[in-house]
């Protein structure tokens, strides 16, 4: 009972939320860059926050259904079809063996998620089956989908269709403001340096994936040129000598020689991640105190979010 | 000790100005104490050549709470002793010139017969100072002045798995086929990382390391590989 993989599209990856715990021997953690569309999804689909679903950057994602089962697609706007008929997104729709289910190009955002009832059944490595390509572990081979890849999963012929209201459904403008907890080497940037920081525009370069984002503007200057290599945590924001932030994301590498100047909160840095190059990002201070009280409330928010019975037909 | 904030759920602590035992006995001892403070509000630790960083869950517990419990093991650290950290791991090396394009050429640059160079590289204790760039790759110092010798100006694109190299002050073996601009001097046999052995990796942070020069023959016979 599977999924199979037709089309994989630009960069599509299994992903479960992450693999923990394993940076004393290298391992960076994986997991979907757009952690709120992905916990969703699997709430939607009344799944384990811990199950495998598919990150599809860009879209073009083409599978075949050879088991009934549930499906729900959530994050960037894409347009979903099932056997050539457009289905809403941030909704659990009923798949049947046989069914095409196809996502088209992102329009607003960049990373969708494809979630299945009961999830992905993938084999952990080091307790988790996110892919990082770079490592060669998680998923199937450590590798991205290909054409012809099978993809387990469990036959499920009942189950509520959930859906989240539509003014609930997260937008993905072209404009993101990542809040930003100073820190690490932050006090070897002086005032005027750190001012610059955080009043210009950053546009999303081309060199944007899944380790960071580089962002050009204006050169940021540090007293300093490296640092003896030290831990890199998720959001960690670079700055090398070019003067041009990178924000580190979920692939990122554990250690680095870099000067740092704080670290996107987690929240924003997801939100960031759903930019298509030429995307614009507005960096703003806030506390650690703020950052705490921000998560709590967002997690608040998500496992609290009402979700509606669909009233789509569903064929 | 020094701490400063990283991120949304994770803070850092500086145990000392640059690499040495002595600092990586710090370290060592300072993952061991976060480890005991924080129990199951941690998430996971990244030590390094200076510094520890702390990544906490911030759902279970707060900044300062963490901070609180982190200045709380400041005792622990002062108390570290340099001699008495780490393991002592034996790595065997096939030190030649097939198995290490670079040795002949490191050897001449320093002004060294090989096997001084061999000799210079397998008779000292190295520290691993930190774990990163990829899975299982160690960060091992530090390496003899006479034989450090900087990065080449262009990183080959295919370095082999088990490769031997020095950079500057410090030596490490290749875990896996990458691209590298260390100096090659040797292989070793023994994988630096099995996604299926339990471990994983025959080192950690901390432990001291030696090469032990081996055989052409003894090499194959541990399964090494030659290009």
């Amino acid at each position: 009972m599977s999924l199979i993989v037709r089309q994989p599209g630009l960069l599509s990856l299994l992903q479960d939320p992450g693999r923990f715990g394993r940076h004393g021997i290298g391992l960076t953690t994986g997991g979907p860059l757009d952690r709120e569309a992905f916990e969703l999804c699997q709430r939607l689909l009344g799944n384990d926050p811990g199950c495998t679903a598919i990150e599809a950057s860009f879209g073009g994602l083409e599978l075949e259904a050879q088991t009934d089962t549930f499906i729900c697609v959530t994050g960037a706007t894409v347009p979903l079809t099932i056997n050539d008929r457009e289905r809403a997104l941030w909704t659990v729709h009923k798949i049947e063996a046989g069914d095409h289910i196809t996502l088209g190009y992102a329009k607003d955002g960049c990373r969708s998620y494809l979630g299945v009832a009961g999830g992905f059944n993938i084999a952990p490595q080091f307790g988790s089956s996110a892919t990082v390509v770079r490592e060669k572990l998680g998923g199937l081979r450590g590798d991205k989908l290909a054409p012809e890849d099978v993809l387990p999963c469990a036959r499920v012929t009942e189950q509520v269709r959930l859906q989240l209201p539509r003014d609930l459904q997260p937008q993905y403008p072209r404009q993101v403001t990542v809040r930003v907890i100073p820190g690490y080497q932050q006090h070897h940037f002086d005032r005027l340096q750190q001012r610059r920081f955080f009043s210009s525009a950053w546009t999303v370069s081309q060199r944007c994936d899944r380790m960071g984002y580089r962002l050009e503007g204006p050169a940021i200057h540090c007293d300093i040129e490296g640092i003896l290599s030290e831990g890199i945590c998720f959001g960690a924001i670079q700055i090398p000598a070019d003067g041009q932030p990178i924000v580190l994301l979920n692939d990122r590498q554990t250690i680095g020689g870099y000067p740092k100047i704080g670290a996107a909160l987690s929240l924003d840095a997801g939100r960031m991640a759903q930019l298509q190059p030429g995307g614009t990002v507005h960096f703003a201070a806030i506390s650690p105190h703020d950052a705490h009280n921000a998560l709590h409330l967002h997690h608040w928010r998500i496992q609290h979010m009402p979700l509606q019975e669909s009233q789509e037909r569903d064929r | 000790m020094q701490l400063s904030y990283a991120g949304d759920n994770a803070v850092i602590l500086y145990l000392g100005e640059s690499a040495s035992a002595a600092v990586a006995a710090r370290v060592q001892a300072a993952a061991a104490a976060a480890r005991t403070v924080l129990g199951h509000d941690l998430i996971d630790l990244v030590p390094s050549y200076a510094s520890l960083l702390v990544i906490y869950d911030p759902l279970r517990t707060d900044h300062m709470s963490v901070l609180q419990r982190l200045q709380g093991i400041r005792e622990a650290i002062d108390n570290a002793s340099a001699s008495e950290s780490g393991r002592e791991i034996i790595l065997p090396v096939y030190y030649s010139t097939e198995s290490g394009p670079d040795l002949e050429r490191l050897a001449q640059q320093c002004e060294l017969s090989v096997e001084e160079v061999i000799e210079l590289h397998s008779s000292a204790e190295y520290r691993v100072y930190a774990i990163g760039f990829a899975p299982g790759f160690a960060y091992l110092g530090e390496v003899d002045p006479r034989i450090a010798v900087p990065r080449l100006a262009t990183p080959r694109s295919k370095v082999p798995r088990g490769a031997v190299a020095i950079a500057d002050r410090q030596t490490a073996v290749y875990p896996a086929v990458s691209p590298g601009g260390w100096n090659l001097i040797g292989n070793c046999p023994q994988r630096m990382f099995d996604p299926d052995a339990e471990p994983s990796m025959p080192v950690a942070v901390g432990d001291r390391v030696r090469f032990e020069p081996i055989s052409r023959a003894r090499f194959l016979e541990l399964g090494g590989e030659l290009a």
